[in-house]
């Protein structure tokens, strides 16, 4: 688990409490932070973003080209997605911080009411590597919260923006930042009913997609390896399904298994030495297991029953899944060998694609009643259900690495899939800035 | 009150371990490596379902892909979440089975679909019970078991483009495709 924050708290928390709301579950003691911050002040009402100033200067190259403004671009399209903050608008900034080195002038930024202030300098060093020297600042305590320096190969600059945004959100939520991330996804184009689906990749903020098959069978249900290295995802063509995992690195991909009948749903287990997918056979489909060193399968259920869509538990310990076999689709849960199968939802309407969140201490899952879609998110004992989202047909929720946000994807009737997030109590909910269709999300672990 | 200002430590907290990203983007799109089947021969919209005892239509060839279509009917349909065959079903089913058993060589894949009103992966487990049922019906009137294949397209080859409950109720269907031996 990723270490958050652990600066000086009582300058965070005295910060936090001059904004007299927002984030005030923050003003406890910092053990807790990590666990409750967020979810405690969200709980209490309504979210008040934290107006924040952004200003990393860098000056026009040769070319006309600001990367320093870019990249505050970058950093406040993060924070503002997040719901938890409210980036200033550049063109309000009285005046530009000359000198990262100096203590800002912050009446400049009180007067425009930026409780905080990230502001720093991007510059190209003699090796031609690109440097962000910044500060984090809260304005009304004039304390300085953050002092770092990132360094990458300048075609890297969003993921330098990426990890600043990151850094700030932590040390201002308690919580893991979740902006240096990717998604896999499947791109759709063409008219419905003869859709095009091709797998693609981006950042989590739209940005840098590429299309890893050529759309000549529909691709569906990607998933990453904990590493990000591979994805699993299911190909269906005319005549047959097949899954594949494709190596992002090399651009490789093989077909895993051979198997007479449907097969579909595949997940990388956490620590990714097994696959676990749907096989139908007779008309009847069952979770199984494929150990990847061995390629040899193990079936775990036998219920005549549907039983696919499997998510493991982090630790591999468990395998929640979908089964119609109580008469209509419902979450069960069973151990990784398929013993000791329990039901987790009783709740009426149809209930599926159930995903362990990162830390286990929660299940998201889409389910359908009244006509309508909602993603929804429980205990892993299948209590404390809450919906998050409704909408004519969504489904697919998967976790940002923090555990906090979930993205999905919605399509509207007779309309082109999109994607979304939701924080997980249901209070912030955002387009994913996509440009296209897209649909079968699935966010990767933090990079590396 | 005094002002602290920190020492900034000028780590490289980046580690950038980044050529396996950036190189992604450079690399040419990969294929893959299935051949590509030829498409499934397109049927028309749904039919009206013909009586199994209608006479056959002037200029269309027995045994043929258009006579099968057009005199049998190549598509059957279910109720919500349902893959039992109702009466309808059964009386296009029973007129395949006809047909196949006076056609030996022809081979047919039975593909099971379901509306959108589902997940995408219960939706995939839904259309193969789907194509199950009009399969072991078809073998129970005498086609041999070896002539048959069956798929599941999910809801990812709607008939009927729609979002609306007559959309769905053509979409929830089983479509048998003659895929080899047909004159």
């Amino acid at each position: 688990m990723r270490k958050t924050a652990n600066g000086p708290f009582d300058l965070t928390k005295r910060g936090l409490l001059v904004s007299g709301m927002g984030l005030a579950g923050l003003a406890m003691a910092p053990e807790a932070l990590a666990q409750t911050a967020l979810r405690g002040t969200v709980d209490q009402g309504n979210i008040q973003p934290l107006p924040i100033a952004i200003d990393i200067n860098s000056g026009a190259d040769a070319s006309g080209n600001n990367i320093g403004a870019q990249i505050s671009k970058v950093i406040s399209a993060d924070l503002e997605r997040s719901g938890f903050f409210k980036p200033i608008d550049p063109n309000a900034f009285i005046a530009h911080e000359a000198d990262v080195n100096v203590q800002p002038n912050f009446d400049n930024w009180r007067t425009i009411n930026a409780q905080y202030l990230s502001n720093g300098r991007a510059f190209t060093d003699a090796d031609g590597r690109l440097t962000v020297d910044f500060r984090l600042w809260d304005v009304f305590g004039t304390n300085q919260l953050l002092g770092q320096s990132m360094t990458a190969t300048p075609e890297n600059w969003r993921r330098v923006a990426h990890k600043i945004a990151d850094a700030i959100y932590e040390r201002l939520t308690g919580e893991e930042g979740y902006f240096d991330t990717r998604v896999v996804f499947v791109a759709e184009s063409g008219k419905r009913g003869n859709r095009v689906k091709r797998l693609a990749i981006m950042d989590q903020d739209a940005a840098n997609p590429s299309y890893l098959t050529d759309g000549s069978t529909k691709v569906m249900t990607p998933r990453f390896s904990a590493d990000s290295q591979e994805v699993v995802y299911m190909s269906l063509s005319a005549d047959r399904a097949r899954i594949y995992i494709f190596n992002i690195e090399t651009g490789r991909q093989e077909t895993v298994g051979d198997f007479r009948g449907m097969v579909f749903a595949p997940r990388f287990s956490p620590d990714g030495s097994k696959l676990a997918f749907t096989v139908t056979q007779g008309g009847n489909s069952d979770i199984y297991t494929m150990d990847l060193g061995s390629r040899q399968t193990t079936r775990l259920t036998r219920d005549g029953s549907i039983d696919t869509s499997p998510s493991f538990s982090p630790d591999g310990s468990r395998i929640a899944f979908t089964s119609d076999r109580g008469g209509s689709p419902q979450i069960y849960v069973m151990n990784a060998d398929g013993s000791n199968v329990r039901r987790l939802t009783f709740g009426g309407g149809a209930y599926s694609t159930p995903v362990f969140s990162p830390k286990g201490d929660m299940i998201a899952f889409t389910k359908q009643s009244g006509g309508r879609f909602s993603i929804g998110v429980m205990n892993p004992n299948g209590g404390g259900e809450k919906l998050l989202t409704s909408s004519y047909l969504e489904e697919g929720p998967t976790w940002a690495p923090n555990g906090r946000y979930i993205m999905f994807f919605r399509e509207p009737p007779g309309g082109t899939p999109s994607l979304w997030t939701v924080e997980a109590s249901g209070r912030i909910e955002r387009p994913v800035p996509y440009h296209g269709g897209a649909s079968d999300p699935a966010w990767s672990p933090r990079l590396k | 009150m005094s002002i602290k200002t920190k020492t900034v430590v000028k780590t490289a907290l980046v580690a950038f371990v980044l050529t396996s990203v950036a190189a992604c983007s450079d690399k040419p799109k990969p294929v893959e490596p299935t051949p590509t089947p030829p498409p499934v021969a397109t049927a028309p919209a749904p039919q009206p379902q013909p009586a199994p005892t209608q006479p056959v239509q002037t200029g269309i060839l027995p045994g043929s892909q258009q006579d099968f279509v057009v005199n049998v009917g190549d598509r059957v349909y279910f109720d919500t979440d349902q893959s039992s065959l109702r009466a309808d079903a059964q009386g296009v089913l029973a007129a395949q089975a006809a047909w196949l058993n006076r056609y030996p060589g022809v081979k047919i894949r039975i593909e099971g679909s379901a509306d959108e009103r589902g997940t995408r992966e219960y939706n995939f487990a839904l259309g193969a019970r789907r194509a199950e049922s009009v399969s072991e019906f078809l073998i129970s009137k005498g086609v041999a078991p070896a002539r048959i294949s069956t798929i599941s397209y999910g809801k990812e080859n709607p008939l009927n483009p729609g979002s609306d409950e007559d959309a769905w109720a053509q979409n929830r269907n089983a479509h048998t495709s003659l895929t080899s031996g047909a004159r």
